[in-house]
């Protein structure tokens, strides 16, 4: 049984598609990250799997469980970190906790015992009688992870887990992260913007972009699939090089973008000299080569043709037209 | 599949209210001193002022001490149903959602958690309303006057509870409050007899809830009514049923994003 399988899964608000024909599966014991821009479409997949948003179209199991038809036994086998804090800040950590545990029906031995366990996971143990109003954001998200794992949840679900964090609270969520997924065997879906987070943390990466699946795979076969090096060139004449490139055999795959073009290769010590001749026999001067490893910017770059931070900036619309729609929407 | 009616879950979300409440004193304190000022200046200053409507025997602060008793219960109770907009806005009604509790046990505890905090509130009134004069009621009108704190308090716990889940955000907060919750207290009866109203006026108290509910509470409380307390009694719990049912059926279909 797949931990997560979703069958072309379909979110629209009004005109917008949020979420467009998603087939995903996800083993047990994953760690698995969508990876993509706000607006992407990630938290409203995760919604979706959580039961809080009810899909358009298509079907999704988590857990073995239908997510229309089975809301509570999905509901009991997943755990929640959501993007925005959900926490009662006139509440202490020990209470939130034992809110999420009472409404989950955990007795009291169960509570008390599994309280201690889910705070020295997040390392907590000494804040835990404090109002939450006087807890950091960092510590917020600790507690947050922390109750999310309460009620020994199968899958965890971790929305943007270090989003607005400095990066030595970053670091430290990370390796809480990769805790519990290898020694509590707890299956995670984690969605992030960062590419570092994505590379650091996922066995798999799926990347999203306009609600679609581009591409799913390792975060190493990602990075291959692009070649084992990257070719960044600037000449006279790019359109020109770029079309003669193409050609190449040697030339596993061409995105342009800005003023450069970056051509994918492998042994790409040996393609400088090739790529300069084969400027010079069309006339074109190259102005500027490195050789570089491939990131998974340059992945995201090659699937969807743009940076995820150039994403940033035009989704700002973008995501202003979505809370519009949503408004007006009202509640269907 | 998960009970409906969840015990436990009902608990922890009146536990939650409780501590709230506790832990905002300042809000006690400060949501007492309007109606405190209501009952001290009009009692004083409406002193003399007799009505053919209520006996000679009642003075103003008598006769208006219930009713601001009931205008205390609605706003309690309606901002207390009202607050799940905060919980949206900050991010806990999510939590509370993705868990596996049925939407009615939500509903149940959310309710119960307003009814106390609003029923509390206006007993501290009570308390001031005994030290500025209120003349000290029977037993049996203290039993009736707190079956009917509860009831005024259920009925608009679950109206607020409506408008919330009829509204996105706080925005129209303002809106509800001079439009809604204004005129149900002015048109209740609360603060002056309605008989001097025009007759039609007077027809559209009969459709407001909070007029059974201050007609209860004087009958509690000084004795005279202006409808049998039976009635006030029966419009009243249908009133709740109404509003418990379209807050349990709007919430259920509540998306959260």
């Amino acid at each position: 049984m797949d931990a997560i399988y979703t069958d072309h899964l379909t979110k629209t608000f009004d005109t917008i598609t949020a979420v467009d024909n998603i087939s995903l599966s996800i083993e047990q014991g994953e760690l698995f990250g969508l990876l993509g821009p706000n607006g992407a479409g990630k938290t409203t997949t995760i919604k979706m799997l959580s039961t809080l948003l009810s899909p358009t179209s298509g079907s999704a199991r988590v857990w073995g469980h239908d997510i229309r038809h089975e809301r509570d036994e999905v509901r009991r086998s997943i755990g929640m970190v959501f993007q925005d804090p959900a926490v009662d800040d006139q509440l202490t950590g020990r209470e939130n906790l034992d809110f999420h545990a009472r409404m989950y029906g955990m007795n009291k031995m169960t509570r008390s015992s599994r309280m201690q366990e889910v705070l020295a996971l997040v390392g907590l143990e000494d804040k835990a009688d404090i109002l939450l109003k006087n807890y950091s954001g960092g510590m917020k998200r600790r507690l947050e992870i922390a109750r999310g794992l309460m009620h020994y949840p199968k899958v965890l679900f971790l929305d943007e887990p270090t989003l607005g964090l400095d990066p030595q609270t970053r670091y430290h969520i990370w390796e809480y992260i990769r805790n519990l997924n290898s020694k509590q065997q707890v299956t995670i879906i984690l969605t992030t913007h960062y590419m570092d987070e994505a590379d650091a943390l996922c066995s798999r990466i799926a990347i999203i972009d306009y609600g679609k699946i581009r591409t799913v795979n390792t975060p190493d076969a990602l990075k291959n699939s692009i070649g084992n090096d990257l070719l960044q060139i600037k000449a006279s004449d790019l359109d020109l090089l770029a079309q003669e490139l193409e050609k190449q055999e040697w030339v596993q795959g061409i995105t342009r973008f800005d003023s450069c073009i970056y051509a994918g290769v492998r042994q790409g010590e040996e393609k400088i000299p090739l790529t300069i001749n084969l400027a010079q026999s069309v006339g074109v001067q190259v102005t500027a080569l490195s050789i570089r490893k491939p990131t998974l910017e340059d992945v995201f770059l090659h699937y969807t043709g743009k940076t995820i931070r150039e994403e940033e900036v035009s989704n700002i619309d973008r995501i202003r037209a979505r809370i519009r729609t949503n408004r007006r929407g009202g509640h269907s | 599949m998960t009970r409906w009616f969840n015990m436990q879950a009902i608990y922890v979300m009146w536990l939650r209210e409780m501590k709230r409440y506790i832990r905002a004193r300042s809000r006690i304190i400060g949501s007492l001193g309007m109606p405190f000022f209501f009952l001290i200046f009009l009692g004083t200053g409406f002193k003399n002022f007799r009505s053919p409507h209520f006996p000679t025997s009642v003075d103003y602060l008598n006769f208006v001490a219930p009713g601001i008793m009931a205008i205390v219960l609605q706003l309690g109770s309606m901002f207390g149903g009202m607050s799940i907009l905060w919980d949206r806005q900050f991010g806990f009604l999510k939590e509370i959602m993705v868990t596996p509790v049925s939407r009615i046990s939500i509903v149940l505890g959310r309710t119960i958690g307003g009814i106390t905090t609003a029923v509390l509130q206006s007993l501290l009134f009570f308390c001031v309303a005994l030290f500025a004069g209120l003349k000290v009621p029977s037993i049996q009108g203290v039993i009736n006057c707190l079956l009917f704190m509860i009831l005024i308090a259920c009925a608009f716990v679950n109206m607020g509870l409506v408008i919330a889940s009829l509204m996105r955000d706080m925005q129209g907060f303002s809106i509800i409050m001079n439009f809604v919750m204004v005129p149900i207290f002015l048109l209740s009866g609360a603060l002056f007899p309605l008989q001097e109203l025009p007759r039609w006026v007077q027809y559209l108290c009969y459709v407001n809830p909070l007029f059974y509910g201050v007609d209860g509470l004087r009958f509690s409380l000084i004795g005279i009514s202006i409808v049998p307390v039976l009635l006030d009694y029966i419009a009243l719990i249908g009133f709740c049923s109404v509003m418990m049912v379209t807050g349990a059926f709007l919430f259920n279909r509540l998306d959260i994003d």
